[in-house]
């Protein structure tokens, strides 16, 4: 066996080019994917809008003094926020892609949140967070993490009212003066009740009472009891104090997933079509013949583009039909759907032919484009903005130069009315880029 | 270097025609010249530039220096490798490319190289299930649809049984006696001895001897010691 081990290792010795490419390969994928993991939505980027007054930012917990701005200021220091003077202009933040939702703290909310902690009714403080409802990943992520930071700003209200709370619990054990709605208050304190109770057992003889003092020691018990019930309201606006009103600006239904279904089965056909109908001319040897006056290279390229497009255009027409059939896609929206799969496809196509003039053989090109197509389509379907840093750079790097992402975008775009103009530009050039680099790759085809 | 039975009327010739890839110079200052109806072999050992030769004067690659010498329209091309399509019939492929060389009567043109070629009963089959000598029939009759002045065959006959190749050079030879000009490359070095009116024979990129094969032969008992003694005169 060893034998046949160091023939493998002698013959992967003299294959530097796959060895190289098997191990930039690995190492590129690596980085990409733990940079991903690694940088999680720990600081998503969301549009936010303070629209409490400068003036109307605080309010009195007892003797301390709440600000609001303070409390919502550490809220954003946990996202990445973008700024947005009005709810307007953090919508169209959202709707641009610049941000993955909007959070919207009300003018209303000192007085809410005075009112919720000094147990004078009225309706809980609440924030306001908008997102899109069109891609399900991405919302998934985005409601995880904007009620994460909710939490969090709730959890540094709850500590300040839980020492509020503490100072009432102290009144219950040691006595002392409060006010509450405007009403001043003498308690006792269960400690002082207890010297009292002592007291007058002392001096009482036996079967005799003091009316007086156990009259005093029966309204303290009444009080006590009415703050240990005015506690457990208190205590559970300590929970969460600040809700939050979510409002999905979008719902594109199964749009998402059609779309998402559509391209990656169209990136598989599209491209190991093309990559294969390329390479197996020089596998049967007939690009030379081809190409002695025949046909020019350039038009190789074109008509392999071509028809690996079309025959994926076809099967995505196929695919749109069976989705409106099922009730996952809208009769009305079929046109602009299938005009994005055409230029997707064609995209896609051109990918194809461009590995298959790189790789110039059948197995090649099919290994190598399943090497390509598979990490593009889990970088692809990884929602922009969900990671941060240069993961998310590199991500948008990839999927900026692979038609998969255009190609989900465009789709998703004609099944729900978006910008589908952009879309289609984008998967034109890299059509043509791509279809650039086969022409290339073809003067050494041969 | 003997230059015996040259003709007036050149078809097709290289002028210093030399080839590089990379550091290997595999041609190195060939030049000749063929007249119609001529059948020209290329012999030398492996390696020798046989294949890079035809392959320049049939266009597909540009030589690094010289030039190729009165190009006719239509060269037919015969690769070493039958160039036809393994999934596609043997009347398919004739039509197809038939149709890209713009062929006028594309059936009768299918019809004749089915004759031609003797493979009329196979025309239904994929060349893929036919023998090698089949499929090297196809391939020549995909050379031959251009009706081309030049025929450039890469060792035509390798695939073929005895019989097979008998056919072959008869068929190559009706071509030459209608006027067309044939190149062939051949390690068979008898074949080029009955079937060619001139060889060339190269060595390391240098064209070593241009004449009839008579001439080769010398005062040696036959064609292939001759070309071997002749190669090893000249250190190959």
């Amino acid at each position: 066996m060893r034998w046949l081990i160091l023939k493998d290792l002698q013959i992967l010795r003299r294959s530097p080019l796959i060895l190289g490419l098997l191990l930039v390969y690995s190492v590129v994928l690596a980085l990409v994917v733990s940079q991903a993991v690694d940088r999680g939505p720990s600081k998503p980027r969301i549009a936010v809008v303070n629209e409490i007054p400068p003036d109307a930012a605080t309010f009195d917990l007892g003797p301390e003094e709440i600000d609001v701005n303070e409390v919502a200021e550490e809220l954003f220091r946990s996202i990445d926020p973008v700024r947005a003077k009005t709810r307007e202009e953090g919508l169209e933040k959202v709707e641009s892609g610049e941000a993955l939702g909007l959070l919207v703290v009300p003018a209303d909310i000192p007085q809410k949140l005075a009112g919720a902690i000094q147990l004078s009714g009225g309706d809980p403080p609440s924030v306001d967070f908008y997102y899109e409802d069109d891609n399900p990943l991405k919302s998934t992520q985005v409601q995880s993490a904007i009620k994460s930071r909710i939490a969090d700003a709730n959890r540094a209200i709850s500590q300040k009212i839980t020492a509020e709370a503490g100072k009432y619990l102290g009144f219950i054990l040691r006595g002392g003066s409060f006010s509450v709605l405007g009403q001043s208050f003498d308690v006792l304190g269960l400690e002082n009740a207890e010297r009292i109770v002592r007291a007058v057992q002392a001096t009482l003889p036996a079967g005799s009472d003091n009316r007086a003092a156990l009259e005093r020691v029966r309204s303290f018990a009444d009080l006590a009891a009415q703050n240990l019930d005015l506690s457990e309201e208190l205590l559970n606006s300590i929970g969460t104090p600040i809700r939050v009103n979510e409002r999905k600006l979008s719902s594109s239904g199964n749009a998402f997933y059609s779309a998402a279904a559509l391209a990656v089965s169209l990136m598989f056909v599209c491209v190991l079509l093309g990559a294969g109908l390329l390479a197996l001319e020089r596998e049967e040897n007939a690009f030379g013949r081809l190409v002695r006056g025949l046909v020019t290279r350039t038009t190789i390229v074109v008509q392999k583009a071509l028809l690996a497009g079309l025959l994926g255009a076809v099967a995505g027409a196929v695919i749109l039909a069976v989705l409106t059939a099922t009730g996952s896609a809208e009769a009305s929206d079929l046109p602009t759907a299938l005009l994005a799969v055409l230029v997707a496809s064609l995209a896609f196509g051109a990918l194809g032919v461009a590995i298959g003039g790189v790789t110039r053989e059948v197995r090649a090109a099919s290994l190598v484009a399943v090497l390509v197509l598979l990490p593009v389509a889990v970088l692809g379907l990884i929602p922009s903005g969900t990671v941060s840093g240069a993961a998310d750079d590199t991500i948008a790097a990839i999927n900026a130069l692979f038609p998969f992402r255009p190609a989900l975008r465009g789709i998703e775009s004609g099944l729900t009315g978006g910008d589908l103009p952009a879309r289609l530009a984008h998967l034109s050039a890299l059509a043509l880029g791509y279809g650039l680099l086969a022409r290339i790759a073809l003067r050494r085809f041969a | 270097m003997p230059t015996i039975g040259r003709v007036t009327s050149a078809t097709l010739g290289a002028e210093g025609v030399s080839k590089r890839f990379g550091d290997r110079e595999a041609l190195r200052e060939v030049s000749f010249s063929a007249g119609a109806g001529e059948r020209l072999a290329i012999i030398g050992p492996n390696g020798a530039g046989k294949t890079t030769l035809l392959s320049i004067l049939s266009g597909i690659q540009e030589p690094t220096a010289g030039r190729v010498t009165h190009p006719p329209e239509v060269i037919g091309w015969v690769p070493q490798q039958p160039a036809v399509y393994s999934k596609l019939s043997v009347a398919e492929n004739i039509r197809l490319f038939a149709r890209l060389e713009n062929v006028p009567d594309v059936e009768a043109t299918v019809a004749r190289m089915l004759e031609l070629t003797s493979l009329a009963d196979r025309a239904g089959d994929e060349v893929g299930k036919l023998s090698g000598g089949n499929r090297q029939r196809v391939n020549i009759a995909v050379g031959l649809l251009g009706e081309p002045d030049v025929l450039l065959l890469d060792e035509p006959s390798t695939a073929l049984d005895p019989r097979q190749r008998e056919l072959l050079w008869d068929f190559i030879s009706s071509l030459a006696h209608g006027g067309t000009t044939v190149f062939f490359s051949t390690h068979n070095v008898g074949e080029a001895e009955r079937y060619a009116d001139r060889v060339l024979v190269l060595a390391d990129g240098e064209l070593l001897f241009d004449g009839p094969p008579a001439a080769l032969i010398g005062d040696q008992r036959d064609f292939e010691a001759a070309f071997v003694s002749f190669l090893h005169e000249r250190g190959h």
